[in-house]
């Protein structure tokens, strides 16, 4: 699986109240109308700036279905504790909806990181520091690198194992229990 | 093979010998949602299509978040709660029965050495009581409950050691404001905490849950305390008996262990806008505030009630102050009015509202305006997470919160206490 986007630049301990405030998860329950709301506190009008990334996986559909088809499929890329505070899920929908293919962050959460495998969007641990904002990146999973064309240089991903893979496989754990009838170990 | 309480907790419930870094499938003794989470968790489930839900009598769902509604948005969400629980046969408890948290450790769901799991990241509460309590999301919970199961990876754990006894006027949220503020916002990530020494041991079940509830905000996956007298106590007046009480092996391995002494704390606070933001309360006193809270899961009991009202009584707030107060739960509300300290609240100036997260979350009941500061009792103080990203909130003890509702600006409760 190979992704491909531009790469939008975030900081340390970026809680799940940057990416989604309350304000709206409370009350808005459509995930594309959320997804226009990301990371709003953060950087004004993020959603709009997702677009600008050019070619993109997912307007192939690959890496999320859910959100607009189109000029989509950029990279939030991060330091450390990505996704920390609240459980909601609705942070990594609103990612996902965004059309965003993958976060790569040095570590993330540990309830955003089963909230995202669970809805089937992709997180990809590794170092994060030799990326800056705008920078062009191809990810290819299955070699377990990240390729920044921009600074012309390879990023290591850290594996994950190989039962959340299958879960992301199958676009997340309602549909991975569905086809196995249960969790395949 | 030694074993922490996670080890133990995650083996028991798996049947298999684990440690630290096994992934296993374990059985779950409770879990729940609330009106922040429950929408999804009901919508996964018509997904997954299940006939069945296998943890139904061990499921409640909390409707706490925005209670009662402040809009039609979330008036759809409880309603489709109400629904979906009169359907299924399951237990809700609606508006102003308080905060999830509370109103399940009230009553009686959680004992030493279960296994629990929340749709909210402060389930980590009820390690208090020795149970293993972690937040999940919305698709786990469904999945939990579905099949009574989920998968978990086993943690490696940090054994934190507090001795010594606390000055005056320092409280257990000044406890773990300051480890916060020394180990940091991802200091615990995906660690099992395990809270141990004579100052835990001498405080209070109820200042206990205060620690525990906080071991998500150094990115915990639980905070653990061994259960005692005062947790056996505690239960039985819930009317529930301890079948099993988790201890760790002596020899059990820890990923590493700190020691803080509490005799040389003094009232802490976090600073806008992330908890480990923390310095002494001392250190930014005389800074005026616009909007003081009291409540939330961190510091709504009744003892936290207490202390304010002690230091409110026969007194009356600034003038450029709002008070907020929210008991956590219908039972402290109802215990309260009974001591007279709603009394004392409401003649000192202070607002009583609805048991609930309201403030605390930004749905409602006292959003800041732009540039105030508010003071509150909470555990989160990120940009705008009570709903103003242009307001600016101060984390700290009921005695700090309501020392400075006093003078009106923050204050450092020992000259009270």
């Amino acid at each position: 699986m190979e992704l491909k986007g531009k790469a939008h630049k975030f900081g340390d301990d970026v809680n799940t109240d940057y990416i989604i405030s309350g304000r709206y998860k409370f009350k808005i329950q459509d995930p594309h109308e959320l997804a226009k709301h990301l990371m709003e506190d953060l950087k004004s009008d993020f959603y709009k700036k997702i677009s600008a990334g050019g070619e993109s996986a997912s307007a192939k559909g690959r890496c999320a279905p859910g959100a607009k088809r189109g000029k989509r499929g950029d990279f939030i890329v991060a330091g450390r504790n990505f996704g920390c505070g609240s459980s909601r899920e609705q942070a990594p929908l609103a990612i996902k909806y965004a059309g965003v293919c993958a976060v790569l962050a040095k570590s993330f959460a540990r309830i955003f990181f089963r909230n995202s495998i669970n809805i089937g969007l992709m997180l990809l641990e590794c170092d994060t520091d030799a990326i800056s904002d705008g920078d062009y990146l191809l990810v290819n999973i299955k070699r377990g690198l990240v390729y920044n064309k921009t600074k012309n240089m390879k990023i290591q991903i850290r594996p994950l194992p190989n039962f959340i893979l299958k879960i992301l496989k199958d676009g997340g754990l309602v549909n991975h229990f569905k086809r196995h009838k249960g969790f395949k170990f | 093979m030694s074993k922490t309480v996670a080890e133990k907790i995650l083996s028991e419930h798996s049947r298999r010998d684990l440690k630290a870094g096994d992934y296993a499938l374990s059985k779950v003794d409770f879990c729940f949602g609330q009106d922040g989470t429950s929408a999804l968790i009901i919508d996964a489930l018509h997904k997954l299509g299940v006939k069945e839900l296998t943890a139904r009598k061990r499921f409640c769902m909390v409707i706490d978040h925005s209670a009662p509604s402040p809009n039609i948005g979330i008036s759809a969400v409880h309603a489709k709660m109400r629904k979906f629980a009169a359907r299924n046969k399951l237990r809700l408890y609606d508006i102003g029965c308080g905060v999830c948290h509370q109103v399940i450790l009230e009553s009686g769901n959680v004992l030493p050495g279960d296994l629990v799991v929340g749709a909210d990241s402060h389930t980590c509460t009820y390690g208090a009581l020795g149970a293993l309590a972690t937040g999940f999301g919305s698709t786990d919970l469904a999945i939990t409950l579905a099949s009574g199961k989920n998968w978990f990876k086993v943690p490696e754990t940090i054994k934190i050691i507090i001795d010594g006894k606390l000055p005056k006027g320092v409280y257990s949220k000044d406890i773990i404001l300051h480890i916060i503020g020394d180990l940091g916002a991802d200091g615990c990530t995906y660690n099992s905490i395990e809270f141990t020494g004579n100052t835990v041991a001498a405080l209070t079940v109820d200042a206990r849950f205060t620690i525990s509830n906080m071991a998500v905000e150094m990115g915990a996956k639980c905070g653990i305390m061994y259960p005692d007298k005062k947790v056996i106590s505690w239960l039985k007046k819930r009317g529930k008996k301890i079948k099993r009480k988790v201890y760790p092996d002596k020899d059990a391995d820890y990923v590493s262990v700190k020691r803080y002494d509490a005799s040389k704390l003094i009232p802490k606070i976090s600073k806008p806008h992330t908890v480990d933001n923390v310095s002494n309360v001392k250190a930014v006193s005389g800074k005026p505030v616009n909007l003081a809270y009291i409540g939330t899961c961190t510091n709504g009991s009744l003892e936290d009630l207490v202390i304010a009202s002690k230091i409110l009584k026969d007194k009356t707030i600034a003038d450029n102050v709002r008070l907020i107060i929210a008991p956590a739960s219908r039972q402290i509300y109802l215990e309260a009015m009974r001591k007279g300290i709603i009394r004392t609240f409401i003649e000192a100036g202070g607002n009583v509202v609805t048991p609930g997260c309201g403030p605390c979350v930004g749905t409602h009941d006292g959003v800041p305006s732009d540039g105030e500061v508010v003071i509150s009792t909470a555990n989160r103080n990120f940009k705008g997470r009570m709903g103003n990203p242009d307001a600016f909130i101060y984390l700290a003890s009921p005695a700090t919160v309501a020392a400075s509702a006093l003078t009106g600006k923050i204050t450092d409760p020992r000259r009270y206490a």
